[in-house]
């Protein structure tokens, strides 16, 4: 049971690729490899102290109130990562926006905190959220190394691709977010087929 | 009646008692962290005046009723201008933007957005330099206009397009920062 709550997020129940879930960040901040791995580290920290918290309190927050209980956690934990990113990487808050901010409004999290941690023990919440967020975070490198290898010809900003080669500029633009998130999901679809 | 009053109770307790838990952890969080984000904010001001005004080589900072105006200087300590951070209200958020102007306070040098939570992909363009470069050399003595077609008259900038409430957030928290910075300067000439 506590093997495949972690690969659910990880590979069957991808939450990018397979719930499409989480498309705000996922499409925006994949300009660059450091973006997404920024915003892929911030939303696992997020979701692991949110499903954390919210599955030791699954008994005491009523019915009614739980999605304004959950809420207010995950809005705590995401302005901790907010008010981290500024003071120690400046450089990544600029760049990350107001998209950090914007994790409170992510569905992934609040989606793992009402459908699973706030029904599953301490342990179990923990796997899930832990499988969820590092498959979070694989499909945004993922998407953002395709972006910026095709996009601007560099990967973490080191140049992999000989200079005569003519950036595609679009794969940085918004239109290269959805043809490179089409094509992966058509991947993953037809991976899926042939298992 | 007595069941439902209970649960009542309860709601408003859990409720009270989480807002309260975040509210302290969060302001513990901040507490700790205010002295790095202000030095941060810091550097990117230094980093600013010295991207606008090329030919300044030295900076005094100088605070003047409660505000810092920034002293700027060539060799020698030739007073060339003055650079001071503006603050607004955006269409999200906070603007904050620093101007450089000339040492007779009549054109300005230039303008960078040092923090600004515009929507991606629109208001943010505030942040681009087309846009930001359209400040450079405008007059001082009357306010900077903001228009949606290309400028026809003297002082004037272009909003950027389905941006318009940014572009003019800007521009006003420019006009109000010249205004400030002018009556401030007097101030430390008396």
């Amino acid at each position: 049971m506590g093997s495949r709550s972690f690969k659910e997020g990880l590979w069957t129940n991808h939450p990018i690729f397979r719930q499409l879930l989480g498309m705000c960040p996922t499409l925006a901040v994949t300009t660059t490899v450091l973006n997404g791995i920024s915003m892929g580290l911030a939303v696992i920290f997020v979701l692991f102290f949110s499903s954390l918290v919210v599955s030791l309190l699954r008994k005491v927050v009523p019915y009614q109130v739980r999605i304004a209980v959950y809420t207010i956690i995950i809005a705590t934990f995401v302005t901790i990562v907010d008010i981290f990113l500024k003071a120690n990487f400046p450089q990544v808050s600029k760049a990350l926006g107001p998209y950090v901010p914007l994790i409170i409004v992510n569905c992934i999290i609040l989606g793992r905190c009402e459908a699973f941690a706030s029904k599953n023990k301490l342990s179990l919440a923990l796997l899930d959220a832990l499988g969820m967020g590092v498959g979070f975070f694989w499909g945004l490198v993922a998407l953002a190394s395709v972006r910026e290898i095709l996009g601007q010809g560099t990967i973490l900003g080191y140049r992999i691709l000989p200079p005569s080669f003519n950036p595609l500029v679009v794969m940085i633009l918004p239109p290269g977010a959805f043809l490179v998130l089409g094509s992966l999901v058509a991947i993953m679809n037809r991976l899926e087929r042939v298992k | 009646m007595k069941d439902s009053l209970r649960y009542n109770l309860r709601v408003i307790f859990v409720l009270t008692f989480a807002s309260l838990i975040c509210g302290f952890v969060l302001s513990f969080v901040f507490n700790s962290a205010k002295a790095k984000i202000k030095e941060n904010e810091k550097k990117d001001i230094y980093r600013a005046i010295y991207q606008i005004v090329d030919n300044c080589k030295n900076v005094k900072e100088k605070r003047i009723n409660e505000e810092t105006v920034y002293y700027l200087f060539k060799e020698k300590d030739e007073l060339i201008g003055y650079a001071y951070l503006s603050q607004g209200q955006g269409y999200q958020g906070k603007i904050k933007i620093l101007f450089a102007v000339d040492k007779s306070i009549e054109r300005l040098l230039g303008i960078e957005i040092i923090e600004s939570v515009e929507t991606p992909g629109l208001g943010s363009r505030i942040n681009e330099e087309d846009f930001k470069n359209q400040f450079k050399n405008l007059k001082t003595n009357v306010p900077v206009e903001c228009v949606k077609f290309s400028p026809q008259k003297e002082n004037q900038v272009q909003a950027i397009t389905s941006a318009t409430i940014s572009s003019r957030a800007v521009v006003s928290i420019l006009n109000k920062g010249i205004q400030s910075l002018k009556s401030l300067v007097k101030e430390d000439g008396k």
